[in-house]
Parts: C-alpha cells; sequence; structure tokens
C-alpha cells in the first residue's frame, strides 16, 4: 500500500464524481427552458441509480474473476472481498475500494452521455429503466473485456487508458441507436431548439475539464510520472481542440462561438482519453487539434443523415472517441509507458489494426444491445412521453416543477 | 391627453429618457419587447446549426402627457432613437380618456 497513491486516487474519484453534474449542467444549458429540469435529472440521478447499481452487482460483473474473457463473476457481489486491503491486481498500491470507487464514477457519468440523444423527449422511467440494464448489459461487459484481467479485448493487446472505447464510443454509438429509435423531436425542422443558456453550459464544460484530470491523470492509479503526462496530455489536447473547433466554425459560418469553444474543449478531452496514458505532449496537441476538427464534422453530420441527436452526442463522443482509439494505435509510444506498446508512427503498424478492431467490436456491441434494451422497454411501457407532454416540457410534465420562476 | 408609446433600440433608451425628461415629461413606463417589422429577425448559429430568430428584442417606452406636448416628445425621440439604420422603430400616438392618480383619487392633468 502506497499513501500517495491512495491519496491520488480518492481524490481522482472525487474529481470524476464532480464530471457528472458538470455533464448535467453543459446538457441543461443547450436544452430549451422547459426540459432545464429534465436533462440536469437524467444526469443527476444517475448518480443515485449506478453508485447502487455499481456496489451490488455492477463491480463485481466488470472487474471479477474472469470467466472466459467475456465476464466477472459475481463473486464480489456486494463488495464481498473488496476491502481495504489492495486488490491483487488493480490498483496493487491503493485499497480496493479506492480503485472499486474510482471506477463507480465512471461507470456512472457514461450512461449519462448517452442522455444528450434523446434529450426533451423521454419518460423519466423508461429512462431509469434504460439506464440500469444498459448499464447492466452493455457497460459491465464491455469494461470487463477492455479493463477487466483476462478480458479478451485486453488480451489482444487494444490500448485504453481511461476509456476510449468503453466510456465515450460505447455511449456515443448507443446515443446513435436511441436518437433513430426514439425519433425526432417534435417539430423537428421548423422548430429552432435554441440552447437556453450557454453560460450555463460554458459552466458544464469547465467542470468537465477540471474533472477529466481526475479521470486521466487517475487512470494511471498512482500519484507517478505517467499520472503528470496524463494530466499533461490532456489539458493540451482539449486546449488544441477548442482552438480548431472556433477556426472551423470561423471558417465554414463566419464566427467564432463560446458554444464551439466549449464544444471543442470536450471533444479533445474525449479524443485523448484512451491514449492519455501512452501519448507524448506533443502527439496529444496534434491529436486534440484534429479532434476539434473531426467533431466539427462529425456534429454537422446529424442534418446531412437526418437523426435528431439533440445535443450532439454521436459526433462528440462517437466520433471523438472513435479517432481517440485510433489516434492512440498512431501516436503510443513505448518511451512514455513501457507498459503499452508503439504505434504506428512509432514502427509499429499493426497496432492500429487491433485498435481498429477494439473500436468496431465496441460499436457493433453497442448498437445491438441499445437496440435490443429500447426495443424491449418500448414493448412494455413506452419510451416517449405523450405528444402533449412533450410540449409541455419535461419540467412539468416528469417532474411538476420548473426551473425557473421570477 | 395623449400616449405617446415608442418602440426603439435598446441600447438608445438612456438617450431617450433624457430627451423626454429636458422637455417635462414627469415619468415614464420601459419594457422589454420582442417583435418585428421591417428589420424581420437574425440568424444565429450554434453547433453549425442556422436557426433564424424571427423576433428582434427592443424596448417599448409608454408616456402619457398633455396633447400640446406631444409634437416636441415626438421630435425628442426621433432625434433621440435615431441611428438611419433600418430597425430603429415606431412611434404610436394614443388619446387617452382618463387619468387616475391611485393614491390622492386626482384625474385628469393633474394625475399625470
Amino acid at each position: 500500500m502506497n499513501t500517495g497513491d491512495t491519496a491520488f486516487v480518492i481524490i481522482s474519484a472525487a474529481l470524476v464524481m464532480i464530471m457528472t453534474p458538470g455533464l448535467a449542467l453543459f446538457y441543461g444549458g443547450m436544452v430549451r427552458n422547459k426540459n432545464v429540469l429534465g436533462t440536469i435529472m437524467q444526469s443527476f440521478i444517475i448518480l443515485g441509480v449506478i453508485s447502487i447499481e455499481w456496489v451490488l452487482w455492477g463491480y463485481s460483473m466488470s472487474f471479477g474473476p474472469d470467466h472466459g474473457g467475456l465476464i466477472g463473476g459475481l463473486d464480489w457481489f456486494g463488495l464481498n472481498g473488496v476491502g481495504m486491503e489492495p486488490s491483487a491486481s488493480y490498483g496493487t498500491t491503493v485499497p480496493h475500494l479506492a480503485f472499486m470507487i474510482f471506477q463507480c464514477m465512471f461507470a456512472v457519468i457514461t450512461p449519462a452521455l448517452i442522455t444528450g440523444a434523446f434529450a426533451e423527449r423521454m419518460k423519466f422511467s423508461s429512462f431509469l429503466i434504460f439506464t440500469l440494464l444498459w448499464a447492466t448489459l452493455v457497460y459491465n461487459p464491455l469494461c470487463h473485456w477492455v479493463w477487466g484481467i483476462g478480458g479478451w479485448i485486453s488480451k489482444m493487446g487494444a490500448m485504453d487508458f481511461a476509456g476510449g472505447t468503453v466510456v465515450h464510443i460505447s455511449s456515443g454509438i448507443s446515443a446513435l441507436a436511441a436518437a433513430i429509435f426514439i425519433g425526432k423531436r417534435k417539430g423537428f425542422g421548423h422548430t429552432a431548439y435554441i440552447p437556453h443558456n450557454v453560460p450555463m453550459t460554458i459552466t458544464g464544460a469547465a467542470i468537465l475539464w477540471f474533472g477529466w484530470f481526475g479521470f486521466n491523470a487517475g487512470s494511471a492509479l498512482a500519484a507517478n510520472g505517467l499520472a503528470a503526462n496524463a494530466f499533461v496530455v490532456t489539458h493540451l489536447a482539449s486546449a488544441a481542440a477548442a482552438l480548431t473547433w472556433i477556426l472551423m466554425e470561423r471558417m465554414h459560418r463566419g464566427k467564432p462561438t463560446t458554444l464551439g469553444a466549449a464544444s471543442g474543449a470536450v471533444a479533445g478531452l474525449v479524443a485523448i482519453t484512451p491514449g492519455s496514458g501512452f501519448v507524448g505532449p506533443m502527439s496529444s496537441i496534434i491529436i486534440g487539434g484534429l479532434a476539434g476538427m473531426i467533431c466539427y464534422g462529425g456534429i454537422l453530420l446529424k442534418a446531412r443523415l437526418g437523426y435528431d441527436d439533440s445535443l450532439d452526442v454521436v459526433g462528440v463522443h462517437g466520433v471523438g472517441g472513435t479517432w481517440g482509439a485510433l489516434a492512440t494505435g498512431l501516436f503510443a509510444s513505448k518511451a512514455i509507458n513501457p507498459a503499452g506498446f508503439d504505434g504506428l508512427f512509432f514502427g509499429n503498424p499493426g497496432q492500429l489494426w487491433i485498435q481498429f478492431i477494439s473500436v468496431a467490436v465496441t460499436m457493433i456491441f453497442a448498437f445491438v444491445m441499445t437496440c435490443i434494451i429500447l426495443k424491449a422497454i418500448d414493448m412494455v411501457i413506452g419510451l416517449r412521453v405523450t405528444e402533449e407532454d412533450e410540449e409541455k416540457g419535461l419540467d412539468i410534465s416528469m417532474h411538476n416543477e420548473t426551473g425557473y420562476n421570477f | 391627453m395623449k400616449k405617446v408609446e415608442a418602440i426603439i433600440k435598446s441600447f438608445k433608451l438612456d438617450d431617450v429618457k433624457e430627451g423626454l425628461n429636458s422637455i417635462g415629461v414627469k415619468g415614464l413606463t420601459v419594457s422589454e419587447v420582442k417583435g418585428f417589422g421591417r428589420q424581420r429577425g437574425h440568424k444565429e448559429i450554434y453547433r453549425g446549426a442556422e436557426y433564424q430568430v424571427d423576433f428582434v428584442p427592443k424596448i417599448k417606452i409608454e408616456v402619457v402627457m398633455e396633447a400640446k406636448l406631444v409634437p416636441e416628445a415626438v421630435k425628442v425621440i426621433r432625434e433621440k432613437a435615431l441611428t438611419g439604420q433600418i430597425g430603429d422603430g415606431k412611434i404610436f400616438i394614443i388619446p387617452v380618456e382618463e387619468v387616475i392618480r391611485i393614491r390622492t383619487g386626482e384625474k385628469g392633468e393633474e394625475a399625470i
């Protein structure tokens, strides 16, 4: 046990926790004022739902003793055997409980990311069931494949330091499935869905940026040089992406926007996540800079393809996560992390293929499973609010309250 | 007695208020309003998606005054609210039947 590492992982867990309320503000500002609470709630309450799910069976399914590379056993159900002593295999210098709660925060924010896709139209009850099923049937297995000891994607040699596949591609692609399955918001095409509070969104982006230091640097699971490297590359990628995003806006639409700067910053954070423990600072500027441009293209995609991904989860997390996972296969260097592998630019072209497989598998699995879960819920209790409730807004129709009373 | 209602550009409010003060107008009511005229709206862009916003924010001033003050008030408002650009606004003049001060019960021009 190492006290420095323990302190760092516990603080990092708290940093990742604050990302979910940060996301609530990021999303909340982008919807219309009649849906601000409904949208904030869909992130905030996941702190309740998934934290309980995680300690009961989620952690055990994800990190428990391996069964065939596919899933963790329920040996650690209800934190059985997960205590103050370090685990034998994960974060071996920190209490097992510290590693468990750090991972809990990742499990919480991932389904919260998806909520941006079905914002302003999903029933609260259906959303709760969806979240619970998605965490159990998509997140936990995927987490085991990529991060669990014996997980098959991890054994294949795919690198995902802090959650490019597990967190961002999985949520981004599930968001695509949800946006298509649930359908467009009422008035799509002629109603102006103008963000009701951009300063709220910027505040949320700032909190996300701050929390992301725990997300990526904390994933080193030790207070060491690798953590410092992850911190630096995270910051630089976000900085570069904010700049390139507003540059794209300036060229495409004439004016740089604050919403664009915030979106770019988040896109950069997403893209650097899988490589944050494997790439160096100069590589991270390239990864982030290109992320700003690629994700700007990503959000334009929905207008072309005609699905209503309300808050651009696909464009930012799906596209940015995919770019980040592949970029890890390009820019990774054993000089940064001897436990990893070199990427294409460091003489190992095979790594890019492995990264590609991990991306493709994550996409197919998340997309198919999300469709099945949504179909099942739709058949039993329905997914959408009634047209009248949608018109009134989720704040009043789902929660009997309003965000602003002047 | 007349009511002068003027829709003006928001940033011209202070100038117009001072102008009206200087000709002896003792009180006025201001509201933030939205609407469109020849200026139509403007476009706003969020994450690359362009929205036409039809209603432009404006300020509405309402002043009740003696009829003989009206020409001067109109002159002052026109002078102070003018930018020469489309969207400078409009002035409406409306007859007022009665004015009553709630506190004292005074009526007519006494109450203005």
